[in-house]
């Protein structure tokens, strides 16, 4: 086992006693198949029981170790050090603001994660002694991939038009929605529009595809969203231009 | 939240931009043919005439020349925004409207032949 020296430096910041972020470099004995988490659990454990990071799995299922790791985001647990320099500059994810070191404030994700109808709304409710919603393999393969979503925010951090546009509703939450609109046995498509087919919803995404380049569970928000888009459009043309036929 | 209007301008965008991916390529090179003095007996004046004379002519004309126009105009907005020009409905009515005007104009055009 190859053991390497690593600078790690790390944001610094307690918004109730400190003025302005700072960096804190911590010389971490990294073993090279270590990831990210490990040095800074030895910086924790070893060097400095004051920093304060979020994290639980290690292992890519939780989402809650998401952070900027050279000016990317990533999952801590899922960024190893063999693929990185002696010096490893990690900061909290970008466009959230800062609760406290690496941790931030996911408020606004969460609230429009729940905005768009996360769950399924079913299309024709039937009495449990009806028996289950049966669903074949090809209709599980049209939103499966959207499924696997951890909510780690990455998409969030990676997004310009995010960073932008604090409104915008952006790419975990819209491709979520999708993933129940996609659903045979889902029939809340057209509440769930309320908020996705507004300005601060998909339209405010300008298909940069960031958010697809740095998903760790490669559920292609980007695609989604585009996929959206196609769909709302011909919702409106069907509003507007033929407001007899029923959706 | 109420819906959107973009449709209208993002599913001119998209028809443009796919329409432009493959008619910008060809004219480039028409163009760079008849720069050298190549221009293949189909693509003479008159032949590119009577084509514009025909309705079947004007129509794919202005087809092309309409999505073009709205897809620049909505690629423009959207990069102001990106480059952090943040009036965006000044934006959208400037773009939008030198995509009306050249609309009209090719309309105009078109119909004189
Ligand atoms: S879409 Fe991907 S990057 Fe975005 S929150 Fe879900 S898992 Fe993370
Ligand atoms: S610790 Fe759970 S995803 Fe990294």
């Amino acid at each position: 086992m190859s053991e390497r020296q690593i600078e790690l430096e790390v944001l610094r910041y307690d918004p109730e006693k400190d003025s302005a972020p700072r960096f804190q470099t911590y010389s971490v004995p990294c073993l090279n198949e270590w990831v990210v988490l490990d040095a800074l659990n030895y910086v924790k454990e070893n060097l400095d029981t004051t920093l304060s990071y979020r994290w639980s799995c290690h292992m890519a299922v939780c989402g809650s170790c998401g952070m900027m790791i050279n000016g990317e985001p990533k999952l801590a647990c899922k960024a190893f050090i063999h693929e990185y320099s002696d010096k490893i500059r990690v900061e909290p994810l970008a466009h959230f603001p800062i609760e406290r070191d690496l941790v931030t404030v996911i408020e606004d994700f969460i609230g429009k994660l729940s905005s768009v109808k996360p769950y399924l709304i079913p299309k024709d409710d039937k009495p449990i002694s009806a028996g289950e919603f049966k669903q074949t393999p090809a209709e599980l393969i049209k939103f499966k991939q959207y499924t696997l979503c951890i909510n780690c925010m990455l998409c969030y951090a990676a997004c310009p038009q995010y960073g932008l546009v604090p409104e915008f509703v952006g790419p975990a939450a819209i491709a979520l929605a999708h993933r129940y609109n996609q659903d045979s046995r889902d029939g809340g498509r057209d509440a769930r529009q309320e908020v996705v087919a507004s300005n601060e919803g998909v339209w405010e995404c300008s298909f940069v595809g960031a958010c697809s380049e740095v998903c760790p569970k490669h559920v292609d928000p980007a695609g989604a969203l585009q996929q959206v888009k196609v769909a709302s459009t011909i919702d409106w043309y069907k509003e507007h231009l033929m407001p007899w036929v029923k959706k | 939240m109420a819906k959107s209007n973009k449709p209208i301008f993002w599913s001119l965008f998209a028809a443009g931009g796919t329409v432009t991916a493959f008619v910008t390529p060809a004219l480039v090179l028409l163009l760079l043919f008849a720069s050298l003095g190549l221009v293949p007996s189909l693509f003479t004046y008159e032949h590119l005439h009577d084509f514009a004379h025909h309705w079947l002519g004007k129509l794919i004309i202005f087809g092309v020349i309409l999505v073009s126009l709205w897809h620049a105009a909505h690629r423009l907005r959207v990069t102001l925004h990106d480059f952090g020009v943040r009036a965006d409905t000044v934006v959208a009515y400037a773009v939008y409207g030198i995509a009306g005007l050249g609309t009209l104009m090719t309309l105009v055009y078109l119909l004189r032949i």
